[in-house]
């Protein structure tokens, strides 16, 4: 059902955007942990990448339908 | 009025709450506290004068319904469930008064026979049948008793009829039956009363018969003791017998003479007696001719025979005495003329010789010579005397003689006037019984031939009768025939007529049916046509009936069955129906395949639509960053407005927003407009526009397959019309 697109999309970007919050911030930690002595400004950086992330897909995602694909066309 | 009521439960509430703020059961002080705070206040006093007022309407109301039931029924009927009332209070209604029975007449019987009924008695029945039945009883006895009073029978039966007259309006001729019983009543009445006249008569007969023997045989014995004392006395006189006899002569004659007055004295009194009797029988026979009975006439005329004979009889003797008693009357003359001679002789010789006793016996003896002279002279001049006495009597003789005719004469006219008196009186009364008997004879051969007669007569009507039912029958007869024969030539000449006119209708009617049966031959042939049209139109309709009612197997959110299989019925029916082909076919393939979704799922998914549709109203193709969508978000929460708008007949184009078209659609969904709705939402753009588009496509979808089948319906209806009959 084409309402059910709109709920679907938003599924994704959320779980997505879960997905990458978490990922970010374990990302940031360890990096934080491993290589910038506990500070806090890997992970802060790396959750806001996560998010950051997810944003830039969701926002694809629900925009996909009115982005024109356009191709090249091959000179013959 | 409120305002007291409102007053006065707020009272009652208060104190109601004192009482339970107070932590008691409400008692009965605590109740009774508060009616009387109740009643103080004005409030109180007004709802308890108008509860009294209330229950006094009630209570009379009551009391006068118990007393007059007519009200009581009128309030019944007016009033809902005022007999429940009454009947609580007073218990069932009496029941309605039957009306009286308008004829007093009847009512004696009712109530008796009811009584009999009800005490199970059979006296007053009784008594009635006793009392009724005296009643006729007593009016034929009646009736009869003045029957018998008649001499002839025709007589009886004028006055029964008379009396009849009296009881029926109408005179019928009695029945043979009753008259010959009423003849037999009268034969019998008079049989009785001649029987019990005989008897009279005989009885009074008999008697007066004995008495007029006995006063016979003591007259016959008074004539006896009248000869005998006659023959003593004449003895007597007679000087022949010696002295010593005179004595016994003389006792004889004074016991003859006793004898004689005794025998006159019984004579008299059996005469007074036989006299009577006859007084009696003639009495008795009077009121016996009184009677009028002819057959007691013999008998009444042989009784006044009898009578007459003893009558004549008794006169007989009772001459016989007279002449007897004249003679012995004659006698003692006689004797009492001797007598005195002998004592005027007596009476001399006791003058001549006084000392002579005046006896006989005496005399004889004891006389002297001076005794005898003078007797002797005595005697001389008696002697002179009588021959002078003697002489004188002979000239005196004639005298004497004619003196002694004369009254002789006297005593025989007399004696004769009586004789003839009596006789003649015999002779009339001769006469009247001879006359009597000749009549009752005459009347009795009068009867005889009157009978005859009437017999004859009677033989005579009866030939005459049968004489003239003869002819009577012979004319009826021959009427009748006549009659029958003119019937039957009628009867004839209608048969006639009628069996032609039957032959004619029946060809008329021949012709008639066999034109009817080919009218009826066409007319079913096009029925069958037409038969076979609406068979067939029904099954055009039946088919697409159920195609309709497949529509209805839609459920909440599913669609219905596959439409394919009702169309492939409706293709197969109406191979010929070009119309139903092309609509068939003209359905759109998902409703055939998938089949289609309802409206009421329509409507429900709508709302989700519109939810959506609102949330993304921002976004279309160029604006569709997540933050347009935020923002669009923000603009559906804050943006308020009616959730249905009625659309306009025109669209404008300001119209075209978002919110508006989709109340729009939302007010027409809600009126049940799907179609217009679709529009609305078709005109959606952007986001909503794709939003919405699966609803659009079910709707479509719907909408096109509903169009069909209502075509399809339309068409099999009018086809059904159209080859439907009118009645």
């Amino acid at each position: 059902m084409s309402e059910k697109e709109l709920g679907q999309k938003w599924d994704r970007c959320l779980a997505d955007c879960a997905v990458k919050f978490g990922t970010g911030l374990g990302l940031g930690i360890v990096f934080s942990v491993v290589f910038f002595k506990r500070r806090t400004w890997p992970i802060v950086f790396g959750t806001g990448l996560g998010l950051g992330m997810a944003y830039s897909n969701c926002q694809n995602d629900l925009r996909s339908r009115y982005v024109l694909h356009s191709k090249v066309a091959k000179e013959q | 009025m409120l305002r007291v009521c409102w007053k006065g439960a707020h009272a009652a509430a208060l104190t109601l709450v004192w009482c339970v703020c107070g932590r008691k059961k409400p008692t009965v002080k605590c109740i009774l506290n508060m009616v009387f705070l109740f009643c103080r206040s004005n409030a109180g006093k007004i709802v308890a004068a108008s509860l009294l007022t209330v229950g006094g309407g009630l209570g009379s109301t009551i009391l006068y319904a118990k007393w007059d039931p007519k009200f009581r029924a009128n309030i019944e009927k007016s009033v809902p469930y005022s007999d429940q009332l009454f009947e609580m209070a007073l218990g069932p209604p009496p029941p309605p008064l039957v009306p009286l029975q308008k004829k007093p007449g009847k009512i004696e019987p009712l109530q008796i026979s009811s009584l009999s009924e009800a005490s199970k008695e059979s006296k007053q029945p009784k008594a009635k049948a006793k009392k009724s039945d005296p009643a006729p009883v007593e009016a034929p006895p009646a009736v009869e008793e003045m029957c018998n009073s008649c001499t002839s029978q025709f007589v009886c039966v004028c006055v029964g009829e008379e009396s009849k007259d009296h009881h029926e309006p109408a005179l019928k001729e009695r029945p043979a039956e009753e008259v010959s019983a009423r003849l037999a009543q009268q034969d019998k009445v008079e049989q009785d009363a001649l029987a019990a006249l005989t008897a009279g008569l005989e009885e009074s007969l008999g008697s007066s018969a004995k008495t007029t023997l006995q006063a016979i045989g003591a007259q016959e014995a008074v004539l006896t003791a009248i000869a005998t004392h006659t023959n003593k006395l004449k003895e007597a006189m007679d000087s022949q017998t010696p002295p010593d006899e005179k004595s016994t002569q003389w006792k004889a004659l004074n016991e003859a003479l006793s004898d004689r007055t005794r025998a006159m004295e019984e004579a008299e009194e059996a005469l007074l007696k036989a006299k009577g009797e006859l007084e009696i029988l003639r009495g008795v026979i009077n009121s016996a001719k009184q009677s009028k009975i002819d057959a007691a006439r013999p008998q009444i005329l042989a009784a006044e025979e009898n009578l007459h004979s003893m009558i004549v009889d008794l006169d007989k003797v009772v001459t016989k005495v007279q002449t007897a008693q004249t003679e012995a009357k004659i006698m003692s003359q006689y004797s009492e003329l001797v007598n005195e001679a002998k004592a005027q002789f007596q009476q001399e010789l006791a003058n001549i010789t006084p000392e002579i006793q005046a006896n006989w016996k005496g005399l004889s003896g004891k006389l002297s010579a001076d005794d005898l002279n003078s007797l002797i002279a005595h005697a001389h001049r008696r002697i002179d005397q009588l021959n002078r006495e003697l002489a004188e009597q002979r000239v005196r003789e004639q005298i004497h003689i004619e003196v002694a005719l004369e009254q002789q004469k006297l005593e025989d006219q007399k004696a004769l006037e009586r004789a003839v008196a009596s006789a003649l009186e015999h002779r009339r009364e001769d006469m009247r019984l001879e006359q009597e008997k000749k009549v009752q004879e005459v009347r009795e051969v009068m009867e005889a031939e009157m009978r005859t007669q009437l017999r004859r007569q009677a033989a005579a009507h009866t030939d005459h009768l049968r004489d003239v039912l003869k002819v009577q029958e012979q004319e009826l007869h021959e009427e009748a025939q006549e009659i029958m024969n003119s019937k039957m030539m009628e009867q004839e000449t209608h048969y006639r007529r009628l069996t032609q006119e039957q032959l004619d209708t029946f060809t008329l009617d021949m012709n008639a049916a066999y034109a009817r049966l080919k009218g009826i031959e066409e007319a079913i042939d096009s029925h069958v046509i037409a038969e076979e049209e609406a068979r067939k139109a029904h099954q055009l309709w039946l088919s697409v009936e159920a195609l309709n009612y497949t529509l209805k197997s839609a459920g909440a959110d599913s669609p219905t069955e596959p439409l394919e299989g009702a169309v492939g019925v409706i293709k197969e029916n109406c191979a010929e129906n070009e119309f139903a082909q092309a609509l068939a076919s003209a359905l759109p393939e998902e409703s055939l395949s998938r089949g289609i979704y309802g409206e009421a799922s329509l409507r429900a998914r709508f709302y989700d639509i519109r939810r959506l549709a609102r949330r993304v109203a921002l976004i279309d193709e160029t604006r569709n960053s997540l933050y347009q969508y935020f923002l669009s978000y923000l603009q559906s929460i804050l943006l308020f407005e009616r959730e249905q708008v009625a659309p306009p007949a025109k669209l404008a184009p300001e119209d075209l927003d978002t919110f508006r078209l989709l109340a729009y659609a939302t007010y027409s969904i809600e009126r049940g407009d799907l179609e217009l709705a679709a529009k609305f939402v078709n005109q959606l753009r952007g986001a909503s526009q794709r939003v919405a588009q699966d609803w659009l496509k079910e709707a479509r979808l719907t909408l096109e397959t509903k169009q069909v089948i209502s075509l399809l319906l339309a068409y099999a209806n009018a086809v059904g019309l159209g080859t439907t009959q009118a009645p």
